[in-house]
């Protein structure tokens, strides 16, 4: 029973933070300089294990699918399997899980632990809301990088795919080859569909984050806890979004 | 040292080294600026109860404008929790609290009123510079638009505070009691009728307590504010208060005078202000 109530107490206060979140989007001009801070501050911590998790993604799809589709002699058809999985699926969800691992982890702990230094309750004792002070800039940041970011990893995933493929003694595909084929398959709507998910993913991840961060009361030890907390409830959140996202797009006929 | 006003006075602590040592320029751009308007508070039948752990049992206090008032009593007293209450940070189960008449739940209060509090860990901002500290209020609310006025408040600020010059330095290389005295200048820049100290010499040397003693006792005649000061340290409860309350288990003991403290007949406010050892 005490679990059904504290899985309510912080889907509500996940849905207060976000609405909340989204009321104070109207000061994101005013607030610019806080927002383009944090997103240099996330394109810093992100684009060089990006380049390497996207490039090393787009190789591996190409070194399991490229010898199994040799087999049944349509090997040219590599680039599309490894486009389209890449813009769809792989590169959203790696990217949301090195945003939530790297940008989402040193967000809650810096706001857990200005919540655990009296910093939360200073600010308020100067009347400046923290989650306009806080949140919305981190929220807008992250949904802007994370697409960002995907669009960044898929480019060097297929960069990845094509060289794989023509190295591959088993499929020694022409990067020519492979990449009409990719342009045949991935389409403007397979992109917008992976720039969704990655927006809804940066919402996700930015709003547990700063929530678990804001809720953390306690000592020191409590800050390492709730960064625990955060980056696992990310992940969890951003798979299970992830399935019913996709299922929304096929009902919509839009995937 | 001590600085000598044109009307004849002398500050001392301090302000008054500031003062004589950088003539009569430190601290007066933050000195004009200030409203110096002190609010009185009256506090009425106070309660409040974490879980079923009664910390505030009806606390009754009332405070004149301009005073220093010193909350002193030993930890769990409900101290904090009192302190907390008057910034609104917390909210009482019963009993109301007023600032110059005004409910502090009252929609319209922040409107006229500022309450600032100085915390025990300080409170700075790491990744804020001093200055940046002292000027993010200023900032946020958008008081001024002209920055160079902002950053003339906040030098003139660190300045009152004995800080001058500490504008860039980071908050993780100032001892303790420089980010005291830091957080007391970013609460002075707010234009409060009122500040609040909670337990603002913790952790603190002999002499930085004496420092920041002599600020509290310097900030009441330079800049004629209400001060409530919460503490279990007894040197500094009689050194800075004009009134001090002793509170104990939720419960206002006795308040009155330092004299009236140390004259008490209550056996409990003599066990506690009397020394431990010796």
């Amino acid at each position: 029973m005490q679990s059904v109530m504290y899985f309510f107490k912080v889907a509500g206060g996940l849905v207060g933070l976000f609405t909340e979140t989204l009321y104070w989007c109207k000061s994101a001009l005013s607030n610019s300089e806080k927002v383009v801070h944090q997103l240099l501050v996330i394109g810093y911590q992100t684009l060089p294990v990006g380049a390497l998790i996207g490039l090393f993604s787009g190789g591996v799809l190409a070194l399991q699918a490229g010898p199994a589709l040799a087999q049944f002699g349509v090997e040219e058809n590599v680039g599309g399997l490894v486009g389209l999985s890449l813009v769809k699926e792989i590169g959203p969800v790696m990217a949301a899980i090195l945003i939530a691992g790297r940008v989402g982890s040193a967000m809650t702990a810096e706001i857990s632990s200005m919540s655990v230094y009296e910093e939360i309750d200073a600010l308020k004792t100067m009347d400046i809301d923290p989650v306009r002070y806080l949140v919305m800039p981190r929220f807008i940041a992250t949904v802007i990088a994370l697409p960002v970011l995907v669009i960044y990893m898929d480019v060097i995933g297929w960069f990845g795919g094509a060289l794989v493929s023509a190295v591959n003694p088993e499929v020694k595909l022409s990067i020519d080859i492979y990449y009409n084929n990719l342009a045949q398959f991935v389409d403007f709507t397979a992109i917008v569909n992976g720039l969704l998910k990655a927006m809804i993913f940066g919402v996700i991840i930015s709003i547990v984050c700063c929530y678990v961060g804001l809720k953390t009361t306690g000592g020191p030890r409590e800050i390492g806890r709730s960064v625990t907390r955060a980056v696992v409830l990310s992940f969890v959140l951003v798979l299970v979004s992830d399935y019913y996202v996709t299922r929304v797009l096929l009902f919509l006929n839009l995937d | 040292m001590e600085h000598k006003l044109d009307n004849g006075g002398v500050i001392n602590g301090t302000l008054g080294s500031v003062l004589g040592d950088r003539g009569k320029c430190a601290g007066s751009v933050l000195l004009d600026y200030l409203k110096c308007a002190p609010a009185g508070v009256r506090i009425q039948g106070l309660k409040r109860s974490f879980g079923s752990h009664l910390v505030l049992k009806g606390i009754d206090l009332d405070i004149d404008p301009g005073e220093i008032v010193v909350i002193l009593g030993k930890s769990g007293a409900g101290k904090s929790v009192l302190l907390r209450h008057i910034i609104g940070l917390e909210n009482p189960d019963a009993g109301t609290i007023r600032v110059a008449g005004k409910d502090i739940n009252d929609p319209d209060f922040n409107k006229n009123h500022v309450l600032a509090m100085v915390f025990q860990s300080s409170a700075l901002f790491n990744s804020l510079t001093a200055g940046d500290n002292v000027g993010l209020y200023l900032r946020e609310h958008k008081v001024f638009k002209d920055d160079a006025r902002i950053k003339e408040i906040v030098s003139s600020a660190l300045e009152l505070v004995g800080l001058g010059g500490k504008e860039d330095v980071m908050p993780s290389v100032l001892s303790g009691g420089m980010k005291r005295r830091v957080a007391t200048a970013r609460a002075l820049v707010m234009n409060p009728d009122i500040i609040l100290f909670d337990e603002p010499t913790s952790g603190l040397d002999p002499m930085m307590t004496r420092t920041i003693g002599d600020l509290i006792r310097d900030l009441k005649y330079q800049v004629e504010i209400t001060q409530i000061v919460v503490t279990h340290d007894i040197d500094l409860t009689f050194y800075v208060a004009d009134k001090i309350a002793v509170l104990s288990e939720g419960k206002i003991l006795q308040v009155g005078t330092p004299a009236d403290i140390r004259s008490s007949r209550d056996q409990a406010v003599q066990e506690f202000i009397s020394p431990q050892f010796g």
